[in-house]
């Protein structure tokens, strides 16, 4: 019989080994999922986690594209995470990531098609803008009436595919395009582009938000008071009450700031690697995010590993979808796996694994 | 009485880091009420989730009547006629009274039948109680009434009550001693877990005591001195707080007519309370639990706000200042509820000093935290008040109940307040704590700051307070002298039993 | 209004309600167990994969249902072990659960896409059935109508009459009084959570074997999240969960039918209006503070550890 006993501090070693013990884990199911698939267990994994980066063949392709998949994921995460520590659940990033690139999009196709270069930072604050304003709905009706955020927040993401369908085939649609749905390319209008910054290296302007984000967020959580009162409030509610922390306040930073973030990934995906507002443009970077922000246990330099990693899994799916024909939904599945690792391993930190004597519970 | 009920032999249970219980032995006879004493930590919740199934033991034995007694579970426990009243109830707020005392029976009647026997019972043992009020309504006195009932209906032959007077005012405490000799009377043997030794020396037959997990001594309590059991019970002789002379200053705090809505549904409105307290002065306000001390104390702490011209401190109007702004003025506060509010019990010590120590302290300039110098403050705590932790850096959750404690108390000690409200400030603490903190909070008063004591603990209140208020649903009393106040008057500023009368006018 | 029926469409608002009532029916069990288990959208996902693929396999919509309530179940059980046992957050086990849904059905249903299932048939009540109105809107629907309207009965009865149900209402209020009155908190929870992840799963086969009937990747757009929804705007009670199941399904199906009828209102509009709806309604149930506490389970979402 085993049983959980609780640690009277919580393990700082569990706190670090948690996630590679959960890819592990992952790894081992995972493979078990693709011999059920039929397909060679070890040459799936290998497919997905080595080959993307070392396959002479594939490298060169999948490397710089390890950027561009993380870069989304880990600024939309480390807003996640602040609220995620407090006790906030937005979890719907897709929707903010989606309005974002709407308002950023339009804001730019407004100008099109002048030069200046005021065009693209204008479009990355309205981008922002829009995530924030589309994450304060769910924060106004928290504090305003007692409405739970996290099925606002979901709902809301439905609410934003639909208006990303209609803009892709009204408002936003390219006059020139021959009818077809899906706005311009801004890739092909250099002043709203948001390029490769240096070729080969898969860097644009989001991926340098990113890590300007992993910077800002290590920071405040570890230096600044407003990041003290995020953990206490996630901690201890009460505490933090009793400490002064105004709940509503934290509430509206914490939901405005993942908001702000997810928008300005949506403003910096459209710009840069989409190219273009289409209606398939919602690519679950949103939810991704959720299991990259846990993945890295809610600390900024974990979800900067773990945005790696989890954009690892995309490209090597990717390839393992084209080398072995594994389909696109394992991968979906495989992540969701992770996750559900992850929880299972992450009750180490905090409790203590005992054989033998049962106790009547 | 030369009859067995219930023999334990060499009971002993280990937790890590702690043996709960060490090897006790002792033995009750039916209709006795054997008293068990000790200190908080002592091992006596241990002892009694074994007897009631709730806890296997690593060694010995229990026999009950003679035969091998080894409960899987609490409705084994019941089924053999032991029940068990506990300390913090094992009530459901939202369910009523007949469907909570139908949860603790075997095979409950059905719902009508269930509720005239609760009329009935409740009735013969001066117990009113009404089946069909949801419990949440309930004062506390009425929900120890919900489990005595629900033990009575099962006709039980031991009945265990943990720390049962903890939440009753004098005047109930005598209805429930009248309800327990006539059980006793008729039978049925007590275990009866206190460390209130007047009342052990006034209602029980014999005493075990135990200190550390072990049986340290066995006496007749009516033939011992409290002082005697005191001194068995803690294994030192007792240091009581001196009191020092004190003059009077001038008013440091007033309310001036605060009420408060309740945020909770069974919570406690506070009516039109006002008080004046001095400069020097320790303020003591009782009451039984969930009469509205926690509302009173977020008054004061600022987690609750009132309109302008209610709460002043030093004539400046604070009603409406939130926690920080109020430290800053020097107006500290320490909940009842260590773990979760008081601290937070994942965070560390460290951080916990800075919970209410970045404003006084400076320790936050400008938004930023200098950790360096939050360390050197919960350093500081944990000398000044001889905290027991192996450093800050461990969880506050990682601290024994009483080292918590007095990590709380210091922490606002430290900061030099100028007005202090503390609410169970000795709660479930060994009294070598007990003693530290009572002594603290007296030498604060007499730095010339105003203490506020919320307390359930008649006799601490009377042992450090200059003035007594009493707190009953949500209203406060006119504050008189400690000195020369009987323990009838101060239950009859508790609210006597009033509300047992109105039962029983009721009935 | 021309061209919307009114006997249509209130039949086919009893249609559109089922899955969303087998779901909310499920959850508000789990929840007044004190679980909160933000998983049926997965686990509706996968009944619906589930449920198709075996009524697929076998020809039998019957087993297909039940295959449905196992995948659903199965799935719940992951949950269960993992907040149960392992004690780990219901908020982020509950996403989890979803995430790894629409991956595991969208795996399981790639060999399912465009495929037809075998008819699930319409229960005969014989001359009954042409009762005018009654008759049509009421009378001739499949089973799983009339099984969803009985279970939420049955639960009603369970949670009001029976012990079992004072028993499991009393550890969703505090499972500390449950723990130290000697019931087995964790094992209620996991049966509570067993039950709404099968129920979740007939609500998921219902979307894809009755009501569109096919399969599609992620076809379950949000129902589970609405169900969660449906649980509060019906306080935590049965016949007002149903009440809420049956107004939403009106919506649903009213702003179908306004569409098909090409009424002057944009499409898009129409199509967000269940979700902006559903919002609504939480907002004005939640509000009031002091009646959504008392009317939720006290221990909602509260990780429970026997430490004694």
């Amino acid at each position: 019989m085993i049983r959980l006993e609780k640690r009277p501090t919580p393990s700082q070693a569990w706190t670090v080994l948690t996630p590679p013990v959960a890819v592990l884990a992952t790894m081992v199911a995972g493979g078990l999922m693709f011999a059920a698939l039929g397909k060679d267990p070890f040459e799936a994994i290998r497919t997905i986690f080595y080959d993307p980066l070392f396959n002479d063949q594939f490298a060169a392709y999948s490397r710089p594209q390890l950027l561009v998949k993380a870069g989304p994921l880990i600024l939309i995460a480390i807003g996640l995470s602040l609220g995620f520590r407090a006790g906030v659940w937005n979890i719907g990033a897709e929707g903010q990531y989606i309005v974002g690139a709407l308002c950023g999009a339009g804001v730019g196709l407004a100008m099109y098609p002048s030069g200046s270069v005021l065009v693209f930072p204008a479009m990355v604050m309205a981008g922002a803008l829009g995530g924030w304003a589309w994450a304060m709905i769910p924060a106004i009706l928290k504090t305003r009436f007692n409405t739970n955020e996290i099925l606002v927040s979901l709902l809301l993401v439905y609410v934003a595919e639909q208006l990303l369908a209609s803009a892709a085939l009204g408002l936003l649609r390219n006059p020139e395009g021959g009818g077809f749905p899906g706005s311009r390319n801004f890739q092909q209008w250099p002043a709203a582009a948001n390029p490769e910054l240096i070729t080969g290296t898969g860097m644009h302007w989001g991926v340098v938000a990113a890590f300007v984000a992993v910077i800002g967020a290590y920071a405040l959580l570890s230096r600044h008071l407003l990041g003290f009162q995020i953990r206490l409030t996630g901690a201890a509610p009460r505490a933090a009450r009793f400490a002064g922390v105004n709940p509503t306040r934290l509430v509206v930073i914490c939901l405005g700031l993942s908001g702000l973030l997810a928008g300005m990934a949506g403003l910096f995906e459209v710009t840069g690697p989409a190219g273009q507002i289409s209606i398939d443009f919602g690519s679950g970077y949103g939810f991704t995010a959720i299991i990259v922000a846990f993945l890295g246990r809610l600390h900024p330099v974990g979800i900067l590993l773990a945005g790696l990693l989890m954009a690892l899994t995309y490209i090597g799916g990717e390839l393992a979808q084209f080398m072995l024909g594994v389909p696109a939904a394992a991968i979906q599945a495989f992540q969701g796996m992770l996750l559900f690792f992850l929880l299972a391993v992450d009750v180490l930190s905090n409790y203590r694994l005992r054989f033998g004597t049962r106790e009547v519970a | 009485m030369t009859d067995t009920l219930l023999a334990l032999d060499g009971l002993t249970k280990a937790y890590p880091g702690v043996i709960a219980n060490d090897g006790v032995s002792f033995r009750i006879a039916p209709g006795e009420v054997h008293a068990l004493l000790g200190e908080n930590g002592a091992g006596k919740s241990t002892l009694v989730k074994m007897i009631y199934g709730l806890v296997k033991p690593d060694a010995g034995r229990m026999a009950l009547r003679g035969a091998p007694y080894t409960p899987d579970r609490p409705s084994e426990a019941r089924t053999n006629g032991v029940a068990m009243v506990f300390q913090h109830f094992s009530l459901f707020e939202a369910l009523d009274v007949a469907e909570n005392i139908a949860l603790g029976m075997e095979n409950p009647p059905r719902r009508r039948e269930l509720a005239a026997s609760i009329r009935q019972v409740s009735h013969d043992y001066g117990l009113p109680l009404d089946p069909a009020r949801l419990v949440g309504e309930l004062s506390a006195g009425e929900r120890q009434r919900v489990e005595i009932i629900r033990c009575l209906l099962q006709n039980p032959r031991l009945l265990i009550m943990d720390e049962p007077t903890s939440v009753l005012t004098p005047q109930e405490v005598e209805i429930l001693f009248a309800t327990l000799r006539k059980l006793s009377s008729e039978g049925t043997a007590i275990l009866y877990i206190s460390h209130k030794l007047d009342e052990i020396r006034a209602l029980c037959d014999a005493a075990t005591v135990l200190r550390r997990g072990k049986v340290v001594g066995t006496c007749v309590p009516r033939e011992t001195t409290a002082r005697e059991m005191a001194e068995l019970m803690v294994g030192t002789t007792l240091h009581t707080p001196e009191r020092r002379h004190r003059e009077n200053g001038e008013t440091l705090l007033e309310l001036r007519g605060v009420s408060l809505p309740a945020a909770t549904p069974f919570g406690t409105n506070l009516h039109a309370l006002s008080l004046k307290v001095q400069a020097g002065e320790v303020m003591g306000i009782g009451g039984v639990a969930g009469n509205g001390q926690d509302e009173f104390l977020s008054v004061l702490s600022g987690e609750s706000l009132q309109e302008p011209g209610r709460v002043f401190v030093d004539g400046v109007d604070i009603g409406a200042l939130p926690p920080q702004t109020r430290r800053s003025l020097g107006v500290l506060a320490a909940p009842e509820e260590r773990l979760g509010h008081a601290a937070a019990p994942d965070m560390t010590l460290v951080e916990n000093a800075l919970l209410t120590g970045s404003v006084r302290e400076k320790l936050a300039p400008h938004g930023l935290v200098n950790w360096a110098a939050t360390r050197a403050f919960a350093a500081r705590i944990i000398e000044a008040f001889d905290v027991r932790t192996p450093n800050a850096d461990v969880a506050a959750r990682a601290l024994s109940g009483g080292n918590l404690q007095k990590f709380v108390i210091g922490r606002e000690i430290l900061q030099a307040p100028r007005v202090l409200v503390v609410n169970q400030p000795t709660w479930g603490v060994d009294a070598a704590a007990a003693a530290t903190i009572r002594q603290a909070l007296l030498d604060l008063a007499g730095q010339g700051a105003a203490v506020i004591v919320i307390s359930q603990d008649l006799d601490e209140l009377m042992e450090i307070a200059d003035r007594f208020a009493a707190l009953n649903a949500g209203r406060l009393t006119d504050p008189r002298a400690t000195a020369g106040l009987s323990l009838d008057e101060i239950g009859l500023m508790m609210g006597g039993a009033h509300d047992m009368e109105v039962a029983h006018a009721a009935q | 209004m021309a061209g919307i029926s009114i006997e249509l469409l209130l039949a086919s608002l009893m249609v559109a309600a089922t899955p969303i009532l087998f779901a909310a029916i499920g959850e508000m069990v789990v929840e007044k167990s004190g679980v909160l288990n933000l998983g049926v959208e997965g686990m509706m996902i996968t009944g619906a994969i589930c449920g198709f693929a075996v009524a697929v396999e076998t020809g039998s919509p019957a087993l297909g249902f039940a295959g449905a309530a196992l995948g659903g179940a199965g799935l719940s059980l992951v949950f269960a072990l993992l907040t149960q046992v392992l004690l780990s957050n219901q908020v982020a086990t509950g996403l989890a659960l979803t995430l790894f849904g629409l991956g595991f059905s969208a795996l399981i249903g790639q060999g399912y896409v465009g495929i037809k299932p075998p008819p699930t048939g319409s229960l005969d009540f014989g001359p009954l059935s042409d009762i005018p109105l009654i008759g049509p809107v009421l009378l001739r629907h499949d089973l799983l109508v009339y099984v969803a309207i009985a279970l939420t009965a049955a639960v009603w009865a369970f949670l009001r009459y029976t012990r079992a149900g004072l028993i499991l209402r009393a550890v969703g209020e505090s499972h500390d009084s449950a723990h130290a009155l000697g019931y087995k908190v964790v094992r209620i929870r996991v049966l509570a959570i067993v039950f709404g992840g099968a129920m979740a799963g007939l609500g998921g086969a219902y979307v894809s074997l009755v009501r569109v009937p096919q399969w599609t990747e992620g076809m379950t757009a949000g129902a589970g999240w609405i169900a969660l929804a449906l649980v509060v705007f019906g306080a935590w009670r049965p016949w007002r969960v149903l009440l809420g199941a049956y107004l939403f399904g009106g919506i649903t199906v009213l702003q179908l039918n306004l569409q098909a009828a090409g009424v002057r209102v944009p499409v898009e509009l129409l199509s967000i209006s269940p979700y902006l709806i559903t919002i609504l309604v939480l907002v004005v149930m939640s509000s009031d503070r002091r009646r959504v506490a008392l009317n939720a389970p006290a221990a909602l979402g509260r990780v429970f550890h026997a430490s004694s």
